[in-house]
């Protein structure tokens, strides 16, 4: 082993790796780390008889997060894997916070303080139900707390002091769905109310020491019940019946059931179907009828009345006891450009304890959720703090009228990421202020040179960091030299746009998604991607760039797509429109009009093909090119990969000219029995190949196969589908295709017995490196192909290229039969792997790298050099001077070419690449729920001075010799006079 | 070299194969299973059977209408997989009317599409491998037509139609002189990836004892100090220069002597 090792080792440093690595000082030069939480779900303060007030959240990205409540900063966080949603979370004993995720099967305990994990629980589960956790505040049992759990069809109680599981209650056989645990006070009987096949209501009475059912009532309602349910009191729950319309209030006092109905058309007039409504009010529910909110008060007897209504826009918290016995409750609704912030007595809707109505940026959408938290003000009268989460699903705290601290989480749901390039710097328009005066510049200049010949002091040091991270000109917003500062253009799951500056990350403009027409179905369009509609290049100094969100209103893909355009520089919407069809798939083509406006296919769920620009100049350029226009449809789940070409315009079904049907040129149709497809790819379209050719060490030429149209396609046995060792590897496969989309010919097929994916790929120029799990050896590979084209093999000779005797020129034609030769050579890789990109840069003629989002949510760059298929064992003298590797049988990890360095990207999703205009460096940026930042240069900087480089230690040694040379000039002269004079 | 032979043979079978309506070929076996021989096959006639099954054509947007049986042997083996083998196919000539059609896809560089039953054992199955080319780049002398047809088992993946050379673009319009057609098909299955070296210690520790030992060639006097040895040359000849020059001027000139002491203290 330990000979390996050192082999290794000496591998790693025999093959001269460009080191990646950044030195401490560097760090946070040109890389920029956000961290978010996500979409808050739910929330729980604890600020009583505690030092730091805090609020404990847990977030649709499966996080579970502290607060501060004073700043909004990151106290303590825990990123849950995305399989292990979180349910519910509360406080237990005053210092433990307690999450139950997985649909109820996992129950934890952090510390408060810290975070750190105190006690973790699985818990036995059946079946997938829904779950429920319950606090109890005031039950004990034997020294100890318990908590109540019900998920899976087991009720188990908990120990709050060490997790132990201290009884649990099988319901799995009867099908018995728990919806309340209820405990009255000072009492050790806790009701369980539940439902029997959503038709007959079930109250156990449990002893909460030994989890003995005491007692068992049950009645059937004929009706049967809908899901919602809401406890108003400690002995009475309110939930619909089946059709929606009736409101049955269920009274369990003492164990005895009892039903009340109250048709909703007799609380108001019209009615249609009702629901109720999640927040938690004593004596009190809210139930959402006919847009509107209405709030029913359940009398003494069950008897139900209403007494608010509020229009449905409304968001309301739970309710909160405040002093004197009473409880309260806060609604938060938009007028106009303000919220206005409510806080009511549920007892007395008249008494309202807060009224604030706060500024709010119009693109932030109505309010989604309401948290409220009392605290006692110096005049002893109740004061109220609202964290309210926003339909972009920022957070934000309000307190005295105010906004607090606010948070943009929506960047923690980034689904598609696009760049733009920033205002060119005009005269008189410029941001930048002339900041540096000579003495300054010289200064700085003289500090730097201090550093470079290690005559700092530490302050001298941490002046000069300080001056690097305020570099001059990071953040303007114009466009630089050397395309370092551009904009992210990042679309989230709530619809909304957010331009990054990749100087600092700073949000320069922001803009939630419009639906034009407002329709009831569709007022806020959720975004699909992002596609970049108009780059001026002629006109670059008075037109600004626009990008296109293609958006759909609804989840269903047969939903009516939102088309919006939006202005780059500005963040103003351009203008947008509701398209009538549903959008499938959008097909930027290679050509734009004379606005520089890129064409774009859309295609729908009927077959349809939709141009865009709907202008006759757009549809005269796609008439040029309408024979060589094709496209295909993966159809994943019959296995089925279908090449279409143009047919026609649709004229004979609707008048529209710029509507196009399509006709199939060939199918690939994978048997069912044995191979389902699990990922599919397609090469960059905007990717610079900057040589076709490739010369290997016996001066022999590689044409490479550079073809945009090749599509990598990956399957595996439909029993090799589920998670990594399910299977055995006999019983599964990985067969890896490229297709040729035009004709649908297979170019490459390679089976890996044994193997299971999930598989992650990467495809850029000629070449695919993808990973998956080999089963046999029980570690994950990495295979790279690379295709090279043998048709133009034979233009190696010189005296055919000079006499112009070659085909290099010829249009090349999908209808060929193709020659190529593939080469693949598998490796091992020690990780498992979230996602996979490689570098771009402007001309690509710099070497690239692959940068692998690991398991750690890091991301390790690996030179493309690693694999190679041309590694051999032993590597003739040209070969090394190539640059080939000797082969090893798995690629290295080296800690110092993570480019995250120390940090995470938690929960990390994607990795985009773009390249900067100096052709070294590349932009990269990855998102999860965090966002992070950094420029690259896989061959270190060859075309530029790196930041710190001295000038003024250039000019000094320049001003130096020159006047060495004079001082030395006149020595000699004085001293050849004095030799004359001798 | 043993290697190319079955290569060879193959593509020997393609050439003579041309010139006909029938095309005759031995399946391509993927490379887990070693082809067994013909004399094999027949001893052992229960494990396989006959299959037939018909290659469909379409002018342009047209239905499909039959166009050439594929015949195969199938062959089962005892691991339950199944393979074709041995595959004929016969192709049917153009009829008058097709012809026309065949001519007005010509001119209007329309597609010519075929298709096949995606399952062969039990054809039609539920989809049709479809493929299809630009009419034009089908004649030549006569309609060359080159099918390559990938096969999971006894399931057609897909299949590749074209013609057997290059197809240039801009397509020219151009009648083929014979209306007979070339035909050429290939079976092919997947090729299984190579086993992932896996380097034991011993080999490394044999390799890097050995690796030790193998010095590397041993470089020419030359090749190892030229770049000391040309500097040197050319000192040795400025300095030869100079010697002869000096020579020259002590002999020559001794009337300059005292013009060259003052020089030299100048200097």
């Amino acid at each position: 082993m330990a000979i390996r090792v050192s082999l290794l080792l000496l591998v790693f440093l025999s093959s001269a790796v460009v080191s990646f690595s950044l030195y401490e000082d560097q760090v946070g030069l040109m890389d920029w780390h956000q961290r978010y939480i996500g979409k808050v779900k739910h929330a729980v303060f604890h600020t009583q008889k505690a030092g730091r007030k805090r609020v404990i959240v847990s977030t649709e990205e499966n996080v579970v997060a502290s607060l501060d409540l004073r700043h909004g900063e990151i106290f303590w966080r825990h990123v849950l894997g995305t399989n292990d949603a979180i349910d519910g979370v509360d406080i237990a004993l005053g210092k433990y916070v307690i999450t139950l995720s997985s649909q109820g099967s996992t129950l934890r305990a952090w510390n408060l303080p810290d975070g750190q994990m105190v006690w973790e629980t699985s818990l036995h589960s059946a079946q997938s139900s829904k779950s429920l956790l319950s606090v109890p505040i005031n039950l004990k049992v034997d020294k100890d707390y318990p908590i109540l759990v019900f998920g899976g069809g087991y009720l188990h109680a908990v120990s709050a002091i060490d997790g132990e599981v201290l009884w649990k209650k099988d319901f799995t056989a009867e099908g018995f769905e728990v919806q309340r645990v209820l405990q009255p006070p000072e009492s050790s009987i806790i009701y369980v109310l539940g439902f029997l096949h959503s038709s007959e209501a079930v109250v156990y009475q449990i002893d909460s020491k030994t989890g003995e059912v005491v007692a068992q009532k049950s009645m059937v309602f004929p009706g049967g019940f809908s899901g919602a349910i809401s406890s108003v009191s400690s002995d009475k729950v309110v939930v619909l019946d089946s059709t929606r319309s009736i409101l049955v209030t269920i009274g369990f006092l003492d164990g005895d059931i009892n039903f009340q109905k109250t048709p909703i058309s007799d609380l108001v007039e019209n009615s249609g179907n009702a629901e109720i409504l999640s927040p938690l009010l004593s004596n009190m529910l809210a139930v959402k009828v006919n847009k509107r909110t209405i709030f029913v008060r359940v009398g003494g007897e069950g008897k139900l009345e209403v007494v608010d209504s509020l229009s449905d826009e409304t968001a309301m918290s739970d309710s909160l006891p405040v002093a004197d016995d009473q409880v309260a409750f806060a609604s938060a609704h938009h007028e106009g450009s303000k919220i206005q912030l409510m806080v009511k007595l549920v007892d007395d809707l008249d008494t309202v304890l807060l009224r604030e109505s706060i500024e709010m940026d119009q693109h932030r959408g109505h309010v989604d959720k309401v948290f409220i938290n009392n605290y006692i003000k110096t005049d002893r009268s109740n004061g109220f703090r609202a964290l309210i989460v926003m339909e972009d699903h920022s957070l934000l705290l309000l307190q005295q009228g105010a906004i607090v601290w606010s948070r943009e989480e929506g960047l923690a749901s980034v689904t598609d990421v696009t760049t733009a390039e920033l205002p060119v710097e005009k005269d008189g328009v410029s941001v930048a202020k002339v900041e540096h005066t000579l003495v300054d510049w010289l200064k700085g200049h003289m500090l730097k040179l201090k550093g470079s010949l290690l005559l700092a002091s530490p302050e001298d040091v941490a002046a000069i960091q300080e001056m690097r991270m305020k570099s001059s000109g990071r953040s303007k917003l114009t466009r630089d030299h050397n395309g370092f500062r551009k904009l992210f253009i990042a679309l989230t799951r709530a619809g909304k746009l957010f331009a990054l500056h990749t100087g600092d990350g700073r949000i320069v403009w922001s803009m939630l998604l419009n639906s034009p027409t407002k329709s009831e179905a569709c007022e806020r369009p959720s975004g699909i991607n992002l596609y970049q509609w108009q780059v001026p290049h002629h006109h670059a100094m008075d037109e600004n760039p626009s990008v296109l969100v293609v958006g759909r209103c609804g989840s269903d893909s047969s939903a009516p797509g939102v088309l919006s355009f939006v202005d780059v520089y500005t963040g103003k919407e351009i203008s947008s429109s509701d398209i009538g069809h549903s959008v499938v798939r959008v097909m930027p083509l290679p050509f734009t009009d004379s606005t520089e406006q890129r064409l774009h296919l859309i295609a729908d769920t009927e077959g349809h093909i939709h141009l865009y620009p709907k202008t006759s100049e757009a549809l005269s350029i796609f008439q040029r090119e309408f024979q060589n226009v094709y496209w295909y449809t993966v159809e994943g789940d019959d296995g089925i990969i279908r090449g279409q070409g143009m047919k026609s315009s649709c004229a004979g079904e609707t008048a529209d000219e710029y509507c196009f049907t399509t006709k199939e040129l060939w199918t690939v149709v994978f048997p069912s029995e044995s191979e389902k497809i699990i990922s599919t790819l397609t090469r960059k379209p905007n990717e610079v190949v900057h040589t076709q050719a490739k010369v290997s060490t016996d001066q022999d030429l590689l044409y490479k196969y550079v073809s945009r149209n090749l599509l990598f396609v990956a399957t595996v046995s439909p029993k090799g589908a589920g998670e990594i060792g399910s299977v055995t590897p006999e019983e599964s496969a990985l067969v890896v295709y490229l297709i040729d989309t035009i004709t649908g010919r297979i170019l490459h097929r390679l089976s890996h017995q044994g193997c299971q994916g999930p598989v992650h790929a990467v495809f850029s120029e000629n070449w695919v490196v993808y990973h998956y799990f080999n089963l046999r050896a029980h570690k994950h590979e990495v295979t790279v192909v690379e295709i090279y084209d043998q048709s133009r093999a034979e233009n190696k000779n010189v005296w055919k290229l000079v006499l112009g005797k070659h085909n290099l020129t010829a249009p090349i034609s999908s209808y060929s039969r193709p020659e190529m030769f593939t080469k693949s050579q598998s490796y091992f890789f020690a990780q498992s792997v979230k996602t996979i990109a490689v570098t771009s840069t402007a001309k690509g003629i710099t070497s690239k790298q692959l940068l692998i989002g690991t398991i750690g949510d890091q991301i390790l760059a690996l030179d493309k050099r690693f694999v190679d298929p041309r590694r051999t064992l032993n590597p003739s003298q040209a070969e090394k001077e190539e640059g080939i590797i000797p082969l090893t049988d798995s690629l290295p990890i080296i800690p110092q070419s993570y480019i995250t360095h120390s940090l995470k990207v938690e929960g990390l999703r994607g990795i985009v690449t773009a390249p900067a205009k100096l052709e070294s460096t590349t932009h990269v940026f990855a998102y999860g729920v965090d966002l992070f930042y950094t420029r690259l240069a896989p061959s270190k900087t060859y075309d530029s001075l790196t930041d710190d480089f001295s000038y003024a230690l250039l000019l000094i040694t320049i001003v130096a010799l020159v006047a060495a040379i004079y001082i030395t000039w006149v020595v000699s002269e004085k001293k050849e006079l004095s030799e004359k004079w001798r | 070299m043993a290697k190319l032979t079955p290569f060879f043979f193959l593509s020997f079978l393609i050439i003579s194969s041309s010139l006909a309506f029938q095309s005759d070929e031995f399946g391509l076996e993927g490379a887990q299973q070693q082809t067994p021989t013909t004399r094999k096959r027949y001893s052992d006639p229960d494990s396989d059977s006959k299959v037939h099954f018909s290659l469909e054509h379409a002018f342009g947007d047209s239905d499909f209408s039959p166009a050439g049986t594929f015949s195969a042997r199938l062959k089962s083996w005892s691991h339950g997989g199944k393979t074709l083998t041995k595959l004929r196919f016969s192709r049917n000539g153009f009829s008058d009317e097709e012809k026309d059609t065949f001519k007005n896809l010509l001119k209007g560089d329309d597609f010519y599409r075929i298709r096949l039953p995606s399952n062969v054992i039990s054809p039609p199955g539920k989809e049709f491998v479809v493929a299809s080319v630009r009419a034009r780049c089908l004649p030549r002398d006569g309609l060359d037509e080159h099918f390559v047809i990938h096969m999971e088992g006894a399931n057609v993946l897909a299949v590749s139609y074209g013609s057997l050379g290059a197809c240039q673009y801009p397509r020219q319009f151009k009648l083929p002189a014979k209306w007979s057609f070339n035909s050429h098909t290939i079976l092919k299955s997947s090729e299984q990836a190579p086993r992932t070296p896996i380097f034991t210690e011993e080999i490394l520790g044999g390799e890097n004892a050995e690796g030790e030992v193998e010095p590397p060639p041993e470089k020419s006097f030359w090749a190892k100090y030229w770049m000391y040895l040309i500097p040197l040359g050319l000192v040795v000849m400025n300095a030869v220069t100079q010697a002869t020059n000096m020579a020259e001027e002590q002999t020559g000139g001794q009337a300059g002597g005292s013009q060259v002491q003052q020089s030299a203290r100048r200097r």
